[in-house]
């Protein structure tokens, strides 16, 4: 039997967290800005739904996911792609407002690694 | 005619003099400031405005009817329109004609600033100034009498608001009530001060009848002076506290007006062009009344009043925050506003601080341009044609193949009815774009697709598989410049089409196509105005029921772009249209708006509710509105069905 037979799944690389190395302490100021942010119940509405997400690995339901448990670095770069477009605020059925949300984790999680500006205005 | 008091002085003019001077002062020193912070590209507009025959003829047409007659709240409202109109306007030729009767009688005194003001005081009328004097008197008293009927109904206004038909009105500043009351009192103490000297200075209808009446109460040698300080020093108060109240917008109006004709318009929240709107502003609280907010619990905080004093007089900057970032941006304010003052623009502005050191998104992600199926066939040797990037995901891959087929639908096939002139826009290619919020309520997008086919058009559908945003919600939010980077791919898939109508079932879409986006030749028309000129030019036929329809105008397209007949042509054309109560300008936001930021599912929830209402005031069977989002947003609230214009349109085609 040759050993590179694809069967179309294989291991995956290891997703494991150790929380207790994990730094939330951004995570506690956003959820005292964004109380709501408890609320979600990873339905995965605002994924299914989301427009940059139909190019891009956006994904807010990972992103609130991975925020809980303090992995940041990923949901920065994810977070790159949305176009504040506001349709997973209509389709959440926990009433989040999700667009705000997305305001405040740029808020708190880019800011520091901002850029000097380069863009233009319109 | 001659000077009853020597020299043509006394002290009690000292208070008006001093108010005078400082208000000149100040306001020219805050001209110069805030022509100094535009932009000089806003500057050189301004000088070309002021040679401009046109806009010369613009300017003083419209400070007359705005800043003195105040047509604009005469149309809303007449008796506050009279209000204001009896106060301006009075007031205007009070001054006017009280400096031409100077000039007539005593030329030599129209150097001095007080002499006008005072005259009746420093005259001593003799019997042979004949009719020309009684008719300056009469007209003099007339324009009295009309600016105290309005000071009158202020008064009367200030204790029960619905006098004047206005539910709620603005909570007045300390400030405000200082030059209010002073204000107040400079009318009723010039006519008393001109009766008590009527019998040397002369005087009208008015102060005549008064002096008759009040002169064998008076002794001889009764000292007049008292009440001509009292009157001096009332009109030196008001001078003194027009730039720190709401007063301020008496000087600063007529000089928004020039501005604005010249074509200048806000380009941040706090200094330029935006300090002369919150000076204009009257803090009148038309707004109040108007805001779709004030249906939420402690909404009517957020009333666009309130921002722009907290802008000017650098109000908690929290509070100025939370109000810039809930308001839902639906322009009610700002067509309700008698000064124009575009208070939805400056909240944008306000809201871009947000993003003040923020990284700048570049949306690389954007297919590119041969795999685009809007594209197909049109690429070639177009300088648009750039690979933007190696990031495209396998899912538009695939769904790019699968629009290769889907490209050209159908041809265009020329029916009888058709005209055959070639501006007949419908026999050019089309290309249409659906937007991020009909994806869902895809019942629009289906519907529009069956009218292109029922008409005949030769159309591409640039988003079927999903596309980028079109910007309008990023700018919503204040971040012009990440709008600005969809706008830029947007563009270069538009181009890139071919097509020569771009058509947009999204009201939200429609204003940034219509005013951010440089398309060239290329048409841009909302869906509403592309059916209804397929239904006149015969290019499709529809079936009238007795429905009776309510038509909602959505912010955007209404306030937001000025299409108001063609939906209802529409309307009219498929069933009965029922108006709302609160239509077309007055048209009630939807509540799912994406212009707030902040206000939650339950509060815009109220908001929803009160534009269900006003809809259904005409016991209508269905609501109809043009809008993808107010469709999703009342689905969830309304009892009646609710469904697109393209919908009710599509269900009902012949062809």
């Amino acid at each position: 039997m040759t050993p590179d037979i694809n069967f179309g799944f294989g291991l995956s690389k290891s997703s494991r967290i150790n929380l207790d190395n994990a730094d939330n302490e951004k995570f506690r100021e956003l959820a005292a800005r964004e109380p709501d942010i408890l609320k979600c119940m990873a339905c995965g509405s605002c994924a299914a739904s989301c427009s940059a997400g139909n190019f891009t690995e956006l994904n807010l339901r990972k992103i609130i996911l991975m925020l809980t448990r303090g992995a940041e670095k990923e949901t920065v770069r994810q977070l790159e792609s949305c176009m504040f477009c506001g349709k997973c605020i209509l389709v959440c059925p926990r009433g989040i407002n999700t667009r705000h949300l997305i305001k405040s984790i740029r808020e708190i999680y880019c800011r520091p690694c901002a850029e000097p500006e380069t863009g233009n205005g319109i | 005619m001659e000077d009853r008091i020597p020299g043509g002085y006394d002290n009690f003019v000292i208070p008006f003099l001093a108010g005078m001077a400082f208000i000149l002062a100040y306001c020219i020193a805050k001209l110069i400031g805030i022509i100094m912070h535009m932009p000089s590209d806003d500057r050189k507009k301004l000088l070309l405005s002021l040679v401009n025959p046109r806009i010369i003829a613009k300017n003083i047409a419209d400070i007359f009817s705005d800043c003195l007659l105040h047509v604009k709240i005469f149309r809303k409202n007449p008796k506050l329109g009279y209000m204001h109109m009896s106060i301006a306007f009075g007031w205007f030729m009070l001054i006017v004609i009280g400096h031409m009767e100077v000039a007539e009688f005593m030329p030599e005194k129209l150097h001095t600033f007080y002499y006008p003001i005072f005259f009746n005081y420093f005259v001593l009328k003799t019997a042979d100034s004949g009719t020309a004097l009684a008719v300056y008197e009469f007209l003099m008293d007339f324009f009295l009498l009309m600016v105290l009927s309005g000071v009158g109904i202020a008064v009367f206004k200030r204790f029960r608001s619905s006098i004047v038909g206005m539910k709620r009105t603005t909570r007045p500043l300390t400030r405000d009530r200082i030059a209010m009351y002073a204000l107040w009192a400079i009318f009723p103490l010039r006519l008393i001060a001109e009766a008590s000297v009527a019998g040397t200075g002369g005087g009208g209808f008015l102060a005549m009848s008064i002096y008759k009446a009040i002169s064998p109460l008076m002794p001889e040698s009764a000292n007049v002076l008292p009440i001509w300080w009292a009157y001096s020093i009332s009109l030196g108060i008001f001078f003194f506290m027009l730039p720190y109240s709401r007063y301020m917008h008496i000087p600063t109006e007529a000089v928004l007006i020039m501005f604005r004709n010249a074509g200048i318009r806000a380009t941040n929240a706090e200094t330029g062009f935006s300090l002369l709107e919150q000076y204009s502003c009257s803090t009148c609280g038309m707004c109040i009344d108007a805001c779709p907010m004030t249906n939420i619990a402690e909404g009517e905080k957020n009333a666009s009043v309130y921002f722009i004093r907290n802008l000017r007089y650098g109000g908690g900057k929290s509070s100025t925050k939370s109000i810039a970032n809930a308001c839902l941006m639906c322009n009610k304010c700002v067509a309700a506003c008698p000064v124009g003052i575009n208070s939805c623009e400056l909240k944008r502005r306000y809201r871009s601080a947000d993003y003040d050191g923020m990284p700048a998104r570049q949306y690389g992600f954007v297919p590119s341009m041969e795999t685009h199926p809007a594209t197909i066939g049109n690429t070639a040797g177009n300088p648009c044609m750039e690979d933007h990037g190696n990031r495209i995901s396998a899912s538009y891959a695939i769904a790019g193949t699968k629009g290769q087929s889907r490209g050209v639908d159908s041809k265009p096939h020329k029916t009888a009815s058709c005209k055959q002139n070639e501006d007949n826009v419908y026999n050019k290619k089309a290309i249409y774009f659906s937007g991020c919020m009909t994806q869902l309520t895809p019942s629009v997008s289906r519907s529009m697709e069956r009218i292109f086919k029922a008409a005949g058009i030769d159309y591409s559908y640039m988003d079927r598989d999903g596309g980028l945003c079109c910007g309008r919600p990023l700018m919503l939010a204040g971040n012009d410049r990440d709008a600005a980077s969809l706008i830029e791919k947007n563009t270069g898939i538009i181009e890139t089409s071919g097509a020569e109508i771009l058509v947009l079932s999204c009201p939200i879409c429609y204003k940034v196509f219509k005013e951010n986006y440089r398309l060239g030749n290329i048409r841009i028309m909302h869906h509403t105005e592309y059916i209804n000129g397929l239904i006149e030019s015969g290019r499709i036929k529809i079936r009238r029921t007795d429905e009776k329809l309510a038509y909602h105008d959505p912010c955007e397209l209404g306030r937001g772009c000025g299409i108001y007949d063609e939906p209802r042509k529409i309307i009219s054309a498929a069933g009965h249209l029922a108006e709302a109560s609160e239509n077309r300008e007055s048209s009630i936001c939807c509540g799912g708006s994406l212009g707030s930021i902040t206000l939650t599912y339950d509060q815009r929830s109220k908001v929803t509710q009160a534009a269900l209402e006003s809809l259904a005031c005409g016991s209508p069977d269905r609501i109809v509105t043009a809008c993808p989002l107010c469709l999703k947003t009342f689905g969830t609230y309304s009892a009646l069905p609710v469904e697109d214009i393209a919908f009710t349109v599509a269900r009902s085609l012949e062809n």
